[in-house]
């Protein structure tokens, strides 16, 4: 389990490193925190030619706001997350979240722009990232790009980016006060990629769901939203009779993959089971 | 006041914990690294193997002369399968060593082991036990017919009778999936050529360095003292590391060959995919039970898949044999029918793990028992109460020999500290509110501390058991102890200095444990089976007690006093009625003033003991509380109880660190590990993304009641429990989730138990999707 051979650039710019990308075309590969394409190099499942390692560009990492937005820089650490980086009701949906991603070391060195770039289908962020259309913001020597969350996703570890490019920040919504999220994950063990992991964010006004949004990762080839729950949920008063066929309708919507720890039938249950308790979540918040 | 009995830390963690630990790793240094090609599926025939140019491979054509691995057992029902080095002409399971490339760094052998083109025709492979055992499956093994490489049959005479006069038979039908022990440090090895000398040095991760040296010296047909085998700090082994590997024979092999030093340190993926195996049994039960709930007879159908090979010293049969002759475990069973096979299959092979058959066994014996108590209408504590042997010495129907043990007071004592009747309460309100609560109990006993005896009745052609020890006072009064056993892990050289201490009248801290070298200790089985303590320690014993007496003569001369009359306690030899000396100044005299005592054939203060006991059984009551999430099939382990009887304990602290971890990977059994392969054969667990040991999240908060029932067959009065804790954990735990889910109706009867399982189980008694 050694990695094949490769060529490692550090740049210290953005500038450099999209320079660098564009160089080496298909053959680049961004190196942010490691964590899974560290791994895959050992296993030889990927096999960079050259390694453009990020992790020197300091302006790429940390989060601030921008009026109605909240800007992660791709560099930011799991852990940031863990403490609240923003007020509303992400305040809580934000740690609850970083709290289930891996483990504190891996919370540590992994970073949320790698997240959202690798696309394991059943990582937490990019499940929050559908769920709340989040942007992601790309750069190469040609200048930058912006794609939505629901865009950016194509297929297991496989998004919108192009060879040349990179990510360097993910915008993510500020969610006002009338907004209920919840997060909600199982896995084997603690730290475990999800079986099924849902996100729901529900604004509530005058007693009844007025928007609704229901992302769920780990069952697809891709974090996807359950739009007939969604739509079922819409003008409803948020409750056990409604939660329950909203899951019923996430269920039927979706198709699961099986695999050894998890087959369809299973993971189908996960699917309902998941989609409920999350939406319980977001109004027992 | 004793040294043995103290909880004090053991000697060996400074050095651990510290970082100053020296694995086989770190001496690997600059040697030459080997990275193996292995096989990438379960069965073919190899045409070709096309090796890149300029680089350095080796096939078997180049070991020609090279015996391959046979163990041997002397039963007619067996039968001995070669595994050769490296694959010659076929393949046998996904994993199996092909070729080996030799570079400068691991990174660039993997790089010309992946270049290494190895053109297989596939054939059919046969994977699970039960396809194997089908009538016409294909052989693994041309001569061995049905797949079978070994076939056990008991039944006792009054067997029939029972059955038949039974009120009521409960059959069930138990599946154990397979399991890699997984040990922190995968396996490795450095095999260093001493040009001076023209020896080889094998630093390797193993539990058994002179049976080790023995194997690679059998197959590379030299004398065993050109070879020293050397076990720096190993990083837990479990059984895993207690066979002969193909890897360690080529390491020795080419080391000799090219006169320099050559190193494979083991990566996980080759861990989990061909190291060994272990737990792939299937048991179909049958108890016939008297309407009072007493267990007339068990009638079972054993199944073990040993995978392609057998493991060398112990054989194959070590699973399938075990599990026939220790079947009934601590119940009060007369009579008793059995038909246990070794089934060969193109997989990994198995190993012993950390309670070889018994996790399984037990599994067996305590579904029964939950299943009979239901039957029958008896609390499932009271059914064991029971059923459980109270009188001793004990024989059993396979004619084993128990000796004390607190079967039925482990049993109560769990009972209390529960307290169950007041935890039914509280079950009964939790399932009216929806939740579900359940509680497991696993009685058993575990064999340990055997030697020569046990394993001879085996028919092992290799027969282990006994262990020796030399022991050996310096001038300075400081102790060395040079033991065959080969502690890992264990804190077993904490627990020999504690007891060495209380024989020689010294502090723990002058005495020093040498092992793990065969150039520097007397050949010895290593350390595996829970035997250390008891047998190690018992030569340890004896040897110490050889010594104490050449210490008495020696201050009884140097006191004027007599032998008999002295004793050493405090760190000095005091004659009776007065008169005192220094034993560390007695050390000084035995040397350097040899001339006074007038013992020139036993000059110096040296002994040597050997120890080959019968066994001893320790016994245990673990108990399992858990919540079951019945809409994910999520369990949760609300506490868990084990009260362990090891006889006297040397050093509690260390007794319950082997429980603690002995439970943990039970824990994983029940819940968590388990080996898959698809169909084909090609393993879908290969890493630890997949094969899922417990985190410190799965493990709660393990609560430890000690009993000490005093054995004469022990002479140090310690019994060994090593394995106890993943003996009994899987059972405890299993049952606990049947207990929890009974309004449901589900039973489960395998095992890991995974949220998967658990909801099919609980949708197919239902008929109830979750949502």
């Amino acid at each position: 389990m050694k990695p094949a051979a490769f060529e490692y650039f550090a740049p210290r710019s953005v500038e450099e490193a999209t320079a660098l990308l564009a160089q080496h075309g298909s053959d680049g590969r961004v190196l942010a925190g490691g964590q899974s394409l560290v791994p895959a190099m050992n296993f030889r499942l990927a096999r960079p030619a050259v390694l453009v390692d990020i992790n020197g560009i300091d302006r790429l990492a940390g989060v601030r706001e921008e009026g109605d937005r909240i800007i992660v820089g791709t560099l930011t650490r799991h852990v940031v997350f863990e403490k609240p980086v923003t007020d509303g009701p992400l305040a809580k949906l934000l740690p609850t979240i970083a709290h289930n991603i891996a483990h504190l070391p891996i919370r540590i060195r992994g970073t949320f722009g790698g997240s959202i770039a690798h696309a394991d289908p059943a990582a937490e962020w990019c499940a929050l990232a559908v769920a709340l259309g989040a942007e992601i913001v790309v750069r190469s020597t040609g200048g930058s790009r912006t794609v939505a969350a629901g865009d950016w996703f194509r297929s297991i570890f496989t998004t919108d980016l192009r060879d040349g490019e990179m990510v360097t920040e993910v915008r993510l919504p500020r969610l006002g006060d009338d907004w209920r999220c919840g997060f909600v994950e199982f896995n084997r063990r603690a730290g475990d990629f999800a079986l099924v992991a849902a996100v729901a964010a529900l604004r509530i006004e005058g007693g009844l769901i007025r928007e609704a949004r229901l992302a769920l990762g780990g069952v697809v080839d891709k974090p996807v939203r359950a739009e007939a729950a969604e739509s079922l949920l819409l003008g409803q008063t948020p409750g056990d009779p409604v939660f329950r066929a909203a899951a019923e309708a996430a269920r039927g919507s979706l198709e699961p993959f099986g695999d050894i720890h998890a087959d369809a039938e299973y993971k189908s249950e996960l699917v309902a089971v998941m989609a409920r308790r999350a939406l319980e979540r977001a109004v027992a918040a | 006041m004793t040294w043995v009995g103290r909880p004090l830390p053991r000697s060996e963690d400074r050095a651990l914990l510290s970082g100053c630990g020296w694995f086989t790793a770190d001496a690997a240094g600059d040697a030459r690294a080997v990275a193996f090609v292995r096989s990438p599926v379960a069965r073919g025939r190899i045409l070709n193997i096309e090796r890149p140019e300029g680089a350095t491979v080796v096939t078997t054509a180049e070991l020609a002369g090279v015996a391959g691995i046979r163990p041997l057992l002397h039963r007619p029902d067996y039968v001995a399968v070669t595994q050769p080095i490296l694959a010659d002409g076929a393949v046998t399971f996904a994993g199996q060593p092909i070729a080996a490339a030799i570079a400068e760094t691991r990174e660039e052998a993997e790089d010309v082991a992946e270049q290494v083109f190895v053109d297989i025709e596939p054939e059919d492979a046969v994977v699970d036990l039960d396809r194997a055992l089908a009538p016409g499956a294909p052989l693994v093994h041309a001569h061995a017919a049905g797949n079978l490489l070994v076939e056990g049959k008991i039944e006792t005479k009054g067997f029939a009778e029972a059955l038949a006069g039974a009120a009521a038979t409960v059959e069930i039908d138990v599946r154990s999936h397979r399991q890699n022990a997984t040990p922190i440090e995968a396996r490795g090895g450095l095999a260093a050529f001493d040009r001076r000398t023209g020896r080889v040095t094998l630093t390797c991760s193993t539990q058994m360095p002179h049976m080790l040296r023995t194997g690679i010296a059998d197959c590379l047909g030299m004398p065993e003292r050109e070879l020293r085998v050397v076990a720096p700090d190993v990083g837990g082994g479990f059984g895993q590391k207690m066979a002969l590997i193909p890897e360690y024979v080529f390491l020795v092999w080419a080391a000799r060959l090219y006169g320099g030093s050559v190193a494979w340190i083991e990566d996980r993926r080759e861990n989990l995919t061909a190291s060994f195996h272990s737990r792939d049994q299937r048991h179909i039960v049958r108890g016939a039970f008297a309407a009072d709930g007493r267990l007339l007879a068990v009638e079972a159908d054993i199944r073990c898949n040993v995978g392609a090979y057998s493991c060398y010293p112990v054989t194959c049969g070590v699973e399938p044999l075990m599990a026939m002759a220790e079947f009934p475990g601590p119940y009060d069973v007369r009579e008793y029918k059995v038909r246990s096979r070794g089934v060969t299959t193109n997989t990994c092979p198995m190993a012993p793990y950390r309670g070889v058959s018994r996790p399984a066994i037990t599994l067996s014996m305590e579904r029964l028992m939950d299943c009979a108590a239901a039957r029958l209408g008896i609390e499932a504590a009271e059914i064991r109460r029971r059923n459980l042997v109270t009188d001793f010495p004990y024989k059993t129907a396979t004619g084993i020999t128990y000796d004390e043990g607190s079967y039925r007071q482990s049993l109560e004592l769990a009972e209390e500290t529960v307290n169950l009747a007041a935890f039914r309460e509280r079950q009964k309100a939790e399932w009216a509110r929806g939740r579900y609560l359940g509680i497991g109990f696993a009685v058993f006993n575990e064999r340990s501390g055997y030697g020569t005896p046990a394993f001879a009745a085996r028919s092992m052609d290799i027969t282990p058991g006994y262990e020796r020890v030399e022991i050996a006072m310096d001038p300075s009064g400081h102790v060395e102890l040079r033991i065959g056993a080969s502690p890992h892990g264990q804190g077993l050289q904490q627990a020999l200095r504690q007891l060495v201490a209380d024989v020689l009248g010294i502090t723990p801290d002058t005495i020093h444990v040498i092992h793990g070298d065969t150039d520097a200790t007397p050949y010895g089985w290593g350390t595996f089976a829970s035997r250390s303590m008891v047998i190690s320690g018992g030569a340890c014993k004896l040897a110490a007690e050889k010594l104490a007496t050449k210490l008495r003569a020696a201050s009884a001369t140097l006191l004027q006093a007599d032998p008999a009359r002295i004793t050493l306690a405090g760190g000095e030899a005091r004659a009776e009625g007065g008169g005192h000396v220094g034993i560390a100044e007695v050390a000084r005299a035995a040397y350097h003033k040899s001339h006074r005592f007038g013992n020139h054939e036993d000059s110096g203060l040296m002994a040597f003991a050997t120890y080959d006991p019968p066994g001893t059984y320790s016994n245990a009551c673990h108990a399992a509380l858990v919540e079951v999430d019945v809409e994910t099939g999520g369990v949760r382990i609300e506490r868990f109880i084990a009260v362990e009887d090891a006889g006297l304990l040397v050093n509690p602290m260390i007794a319950d660190g082997q429980v603690h971890g002995g439970i943990a990977q039970g824990i994983a059994n029940a819940l968590l590990e388990e080996i898959v392969y698809d169909p084909a054969g090609n393993i879908l667990t290969a890493s630890l993304a997949d094969f899922l040991p417990p985190t410190a999240s799965e493990v709660p908060p393990i609560e430890i009641r000690h009993l000490e029932t005093i054995t004469d067959a022990s002479i140090t009065k310690a019994k060994g429990l090593g394995e106890g804790g993943a003996i009994g954990a899987p059972a405890a735990v299993i049952n606990a989730i049947s207990d929890a889910l009974r309004p449901l109706g589900v039973e489960l009867f395998e095992m890991p138990a995974t949220p998967r399982r658990i909801r099919a189980a609980i949708r197919s008694a239902t008929g109830k999707t979750a949502a």
